[in-house]
């Protein structure tokens, strides 16, 4: 019965759908202005060579802002959800019963992924740092230094985790990141008179310093992701490790 | 041909929605978002699609070269973003719901409450 009502349902949509869809332009021959102005502002006017990430962090700031604390409301939403399940004390005995699982791992994968950590937290730094020079930028780079995390679980190494990830650096990275993002943007206010107004100086096109607060806003988005990231990660494994040990 | 992008989106969410009405279990019910909503990812960036077009970074471009829209490709990084984080959230729900109800069924999950 709810089969064929939603079957219903969805052909309906369907319809709707392509209808839409032939109104839409003709797919490799984008319509709207923005394609090329956008391109054009960043360029000109911001020096910046990733015009991605000068559109996310420029022309679109204020809704990056808003994803951003998004990302910071969701990450605080997970972990309290899953910490409230989280029984006292089984979290040690947890530890104990997976240390004594560790021989089952192949010491193959567990030398890959802990020779792995390394380059990938250096690609994770490299995507932030030129973020908006080359190809790669905050949000990527953060999420290339948390599967750094993710590496170490792989490895097997699960004693290592609590040692590699102090829950308050993962947090206060977390805070730091979005407070900064939310400074730079009262910043504009204070500055050029408009909040996320860009208001330091544009630089030469190509260096390190160019596109004003733009790289500082990356910066702020990259310590925020991997914070955020880890500490989703982490609150996850550590279920994963709780349910490990009761079965 | 052209419309081929625009459709594959329609077909990904409808078989997202189709997937989430008839789910049985919470994780495969977020999984199913997840696909539904990957549908507003190909819209997106077929609609900024040029043809012959590089990608819009000119660190070795000319000033000047035919590029994508670099605007509906950040939109897409927020939805990639939010979609990550909401899943993050959804999966910690499941996770509550299961403990409490002992069932990760959605339709068993409401007749038990009762």
């Amino acid at each position: 019965m709810r089969r064929a009502l939603g079957l219903l349902a969805l052909a309906a949509l369907g319809a709707l759908l392509v209808w839409a869809v032939t109104g839409l332009a003709d797919f490799g021959h984008p319509r709207g202005p923005y394609a090329t102005a956008g391109v054009d502002l960043m360029l000109k006017e911001r020096h910046v060579d990733n015009t991605v990430v000068g559109v996310t962090f420029d022309l679109r700031g204020i809704d990056t802002l808003g994803e951003e604390l998004i990302l910071f409301c969701a990450a605080l939403g997970a972990t309290l959800l899953l910490r409230s399940q989280r029984g006292e004390g089984r979290a040690e005995e947890a530890a104990e019963r997976s240390e004594a699982e560790r021989p089952r791992i192949p010491p193959s994968l567990r030398a890959a992924g802990a020779y792995l950590v390394g380059p990938t937290l250096m690609l994770a730094v490299y995507a932030i740092a030129h973020g908006y020079l080359t190809p790669g930028g905050g949000f990527q780079g953060g999420v290339i230094a948390a599967a750094a995390l993710l590496l170490v679980y792989a490895a097997g190494q699960l004693v290592a985790i609590e040692r590699v990830r102090p829950v308050a650096l993962v947090e206060l990275a977390e805070a730091v990141g979005a407070a900064a993002y939310v400074l730079v943007a009262i910043g504009g206010i204070v500055f050029a008179a408009v909040a996320m107004g860009n208001f330091l100086g544009f630089g030469t096109e190509g260096s390190l310093i160019s596109g004003g607060t733009i790289p500082v806003l990356n910066a702020a988005v990259g310590v925020e992701v991997t914070g955020a990231l880890t500490l989703i990660l982490t609150e996850f494994l550590d279920q994963a490790r709780l349910r490990h040990s009761r079965s | 041909m052209s419309v081929l992008p625009y459709v594959v989106a329609a077909w990904l969410l409808l078989v997202g929605v189709y997937g989430a009405i008839t789910s049985h279990h919470l994780v495969h019910l977020v999984i199913c978002l997840a696909v539904a909503q990957s549908s507003t990812y190909v819209l997106l960036l077929a609609i900024g699609y040029r043809t012959g077009g590089r990608a819009p970074i000119f660190s070795d471009l000319p000033p000047g070269t035919p590029v994508v829209d670099p605007v509906v490709q950040a939109l897409t990084l927020t939805d990639v973003v939010v979609e990550a984080t909401v899943s993050a959230v959804l999966f910690a729900l499941a996770l509550q719901a299961h403990r409490r109800f002992g069932t990760a069924d959605p339709d068993r999950i409401g007749t038990l409450r009762g």
